[in-house]
């Protein structure tokens, strides 16, 4: 094996690509040729450094200098300096910045990487990244040293809850599995990300696909699985690539096929394409959907453990769920329950978005509170805003205002206060959000998405949504909380499956914290955070205006009118909200009330 | 409306691609569905016809699994396809003016395709991109941060011809 004493990763990522990552990365290997050191420095593509703004960029190790913004026509300056004189190059060093996309930086503080651990750090398109991270070790264990229970076993004392949402015990399930009767016995693995807002199961997909593959194959072997799935959204076209690469990677190296790593245990996966639908996130639906049928979900039981794909045994679990158990097999059930509360163990990825300064993914021991979340790793609400409002959990997830910051994120705790853990979506939301549009907003989403298959969720939410729509018109009638509320727990207590379930709960959460906002649009006729058109007005200030008919000018519907100079006028019944006469003027004349 | 049609021959091409590709078990449909959308823009009535006769499966069973999934399509769609997140992140950040920006621009509501045959206007479920959002993609070009202003912009690009 040829030794090196130092590496660059030099990041491929579409960013870096449209910056010149290729040339550049030709540009090193040439001089380093140049210079007879390419038998010391070894160059490979990496994905997902982080400081996306200022690509090209390239992580030296061992040091782990940073360098972004490389110019080709530098590349003999910083190959001369830093990899022969070794010294770093001040100037193109890159700067901590904060991130303002979606990329993954160096751990926050509170931050605990374990599924997270090797995105950005590895190429996810080489197996041998993966093997050097100890890779396919836990494998090797299992199958020489533990037994199929024994694998079980471990998982359970681990207290892995299930990281799709429902939080159930992963060993149960894998138990439950292993004793039912049936074959062949089928593996799933729910890549459907369905969430908006939750992308943290594309990014471990993306940055660490063998993590998951390898707590797949494990799985398969403690419940006597010979095929596998993973049925991953169309959405995520790079999660698929990647998935499929590592997959014929792992084949050919046996770790995939028949007598895996000559043990007498076979195992062989496919990745199966959803084709958007949101509901296909629910297992049932899902299996629906692998077997060429819509995705609708069926009542259980019979669970899927006992019959699921075909009527065999199939045990479904999420792809963090996956992710975590390499981890837990090398290094011990004790050291992920030393994470955690009591009954919520481990690590979960979260993925905060919003109107906060740091949005993006996180992984933190479960047991965090909400404000350390908001405040400490997403850096506070932003332009200095008043925090208002968070959604946990995607859209069937309850908003909690700022009385639940201390509330620690764990199941139990989000349930109890009307929520639910979900995906790890958070969505935070400032002063100025309307939480009446916001239950609308959510509404129209899972209304859109209800398979039609059941009663109360097809008809219901369409009710609600009705209501909700009305009140945000400004058409809001006494009564109408009472029938939300009503509407609310009838879907939820009839429905067939979670997103019917669980569609009331932003409705619910929302009447339960914020019901002084509902019986201002009802009984008032007004939009206290000035969101809803139907209830909003504008008008033009006599001491701000100066008459330069910027906004007459602008106005679509032309229902601003006004001489040079002279103070103008808005129409109130032509006017249609949308704002553009505000965002124009440069004096701020124009009031929202 | 000015739809490119596909011809005949081409279509049965790509249908026997995509069946030989993924086989002819019922569970080979949506695979086979997603092929053949992708490679002829939407599912015609032929090739839906060829795919039945393939999997020995009834239209009626086809129609009813196309028509539940949103990225298949049984009508045509423009040569250009704008899909637009319309979920919270995106929304929150700013999505409900970009929406607004862009019904100005083109005069289409969801699902539409605009006379001309240029443009269809989806809305997408979530890509997953929330930290840059709010996000519009025009076929398979996913641009994120963008404003009412830059939309203009971005739609220019594609009505030049220049892609």
């Amino acid at each position: 094996m040829k030794y090196y004493r130092s590496h660059v990763l030099v990041c491929v990522d579409p960013e870096c690509l449209a910056k010149g990552a290729h040339e550049l990365l030709d540009a090193l290997q040439d001089e380093l040729v140049y210079q007879g050191l390419i038998d010391e420095v070894q160059v490979l593509e990496t994905s997902r450094i982080g400081g996306c703004a200022y690509g090209p960029e390239i992580m030296v190790y061992p040091e782990g200098t940073h360098y972004a913004n490389i110019q080709v026509d530098q590349v003999p300056y910083l190959v001369e300096e830093h990899f022969m004189k070794g010294r770093v190059v001040d100037s193109l060093l890159a700067e901590e910045v904060k991130p303002t996309d979606e990329e993954l930086g160096p751990p926050k503080p509170k931050e605990v990487r374990v599924v997270l651990r090797n995105c950005g750090q590895i190429d996810p398109e080489n197996i041998e990244d993966y093997i050097a991270e100890d890779g396919y070790q836990a494998l090797g264990k299992v199958l020489t040293e533990m037994s199929p229970d024994d694998t079980i076993n471990e998982v359970l004392e681990s207290g892995l809850r299930g990281r799709g949402g429902a939080g159930f015990p992963a060993g149960r399930k894998w138990q439950f599995c292993r004793k039912a009767a049936g074959s062949p016995k089928y593996l799933i693995c729910n890549a459907d990300e369905g969430d908006p807002g939750a992308f943290m199961n594309r990014r471990v997909l993306e940055g660490d696909p063998h993590s998951v593959i390898e707590g797949m194959i494990i799985a398969a072997y403690a419940i006597g699985a010979s095929h596998g799935y993973i049925y991953c959204r169309a959405e995520y076209p790079v999660a698929i690539r990647t998935l499929s690469i590592a997959i014929d990677q792992a084949r050919n190296l046996g770790l995939l096929g028949d007598n895996i790593l000559g043990s007498d245990f076979s195992f062989d996966l496919e990745v199966r394409m959803g084709a958007g639908a949101f509901v296909c996130g629910e297992e049932t639906a899902l299996m629906a959907s692998i077997e060429g049928k819509r995705g609708e979900p069926r009542p259980r039981p019979p669970f899927p453990a006992v019959a699921g794909l075909w009527g065999k045994p199939t045990n479904i679990n999420n792809v963090e769920t996956y992710a975590n158990i390499p981890q837990i097999i090398l290094k011990g059930a004790e050291w992920f329950a030393g994470m955690g509360t009591e009954k919520s163990k481990g690590t979960k990825t979260f993925a905060i978005a919003g109107d906060v300064n740091n949005t993006g993914l996180i992984e933190v021991p479960l047991g965090i509170t909400l404000r350390e979340v908001v405040y400490d790793i997403g850096d506070g609400i932003r332009d200095n805003k008043e925090f208002k409002a968070v959604q946990t959990g995607g859209p069937m997830g309850g908003c909690l205002p700022a009385d639940y910051l201390d509330m620690p994120v764990d199941y139990e705790s989000l349930t109890a206060a009307g929520s639910i853990m979900g995906s790890g979506g958070m969505i935070i939301m400032d002063e100025d959000t309307c939480m009446v549009d916001i239950a609308r907003f959510f509404m129209e989403f899972t209304q859109d998405e209800s398979c039609g298959k059941c009663t109360p969720c097809r008809v219901g939410t369409r009710r609600i949504l009705e209501i909700l729509e009305r009140i945000c018109d400004g058409q809001g009638k006494d009564g109408d909380i009472e029938t939300l509320e009503m509407l609310c727990k009838e879907i939820k207590s009839t429905s067939l499956c979670g997103l019917g379930q669980g569609a009331p709960n932003p409705v619910e959460s929302t009447l339960k914290h914020f019901r002084h906002e509902y019986e201002a649009h009802i009984y008032e006729k007004r939009c206290p955070s000035k969101v809803c058109r139907g209830l909003i007005h504008f008008r033009i200030l006599e001491d701000a205006c100066t008459g330069c008919m910027v906004c007459a000018r602008n106005c679509p519907v032309d229902a601003i009118s006004g001489e040079r100079r002279q103070l103008h006028t808005i129409d109130p019944d032509i006017c249609i909200r949308c704002g553009i006469c505000d965002q124009v003027c440069n004096f701020n004349a124009v009031e929202v009330y | 409306m000015v739809i490119k049609l596909r011809q005949e021959s081409e279509i049965k091409t790509v249908v026997e691609a995509a069946v030989a590709s993924h086989g002819i078990t019922e569970e080979a449909l949506i695979p086979i569905l997603t092929e053949v959308n992708n490679k002829l823009g939407f599912l015609p009535e032929q090739a839906m016809a060829e795919i039945s006769r393939s999997l020995r499966l009834p239209q009626s069973h086809l129609y009813s699994t196309a028509s539940f999934y949103r990225m298949l399509s049984t009508k045509p769609r423009g040569k250009h396809v704008i899909k637009f997140c319309e979920s919270a992140p995106c929304h929150v950040m700013g999505g409900r003016k970009l929406w607004e920006a862009l019904h100005k621009e083109l005069g289409l509501n969801p699902g539409e395709t605009s006379a001309d045959g240029q443009w269809t206007v989806l809305t997408t479920s979530c890509p997953g991109i929330c930290g840059v959002g709010p996000v519009l993609m025009v076929d398979d070009e996913v641009y994120g941060n963008v404003t009412p202003e830059r939309l203009s912009e971005i739609l220019a690009q594609y009505q030049e011809g220049g892609k």
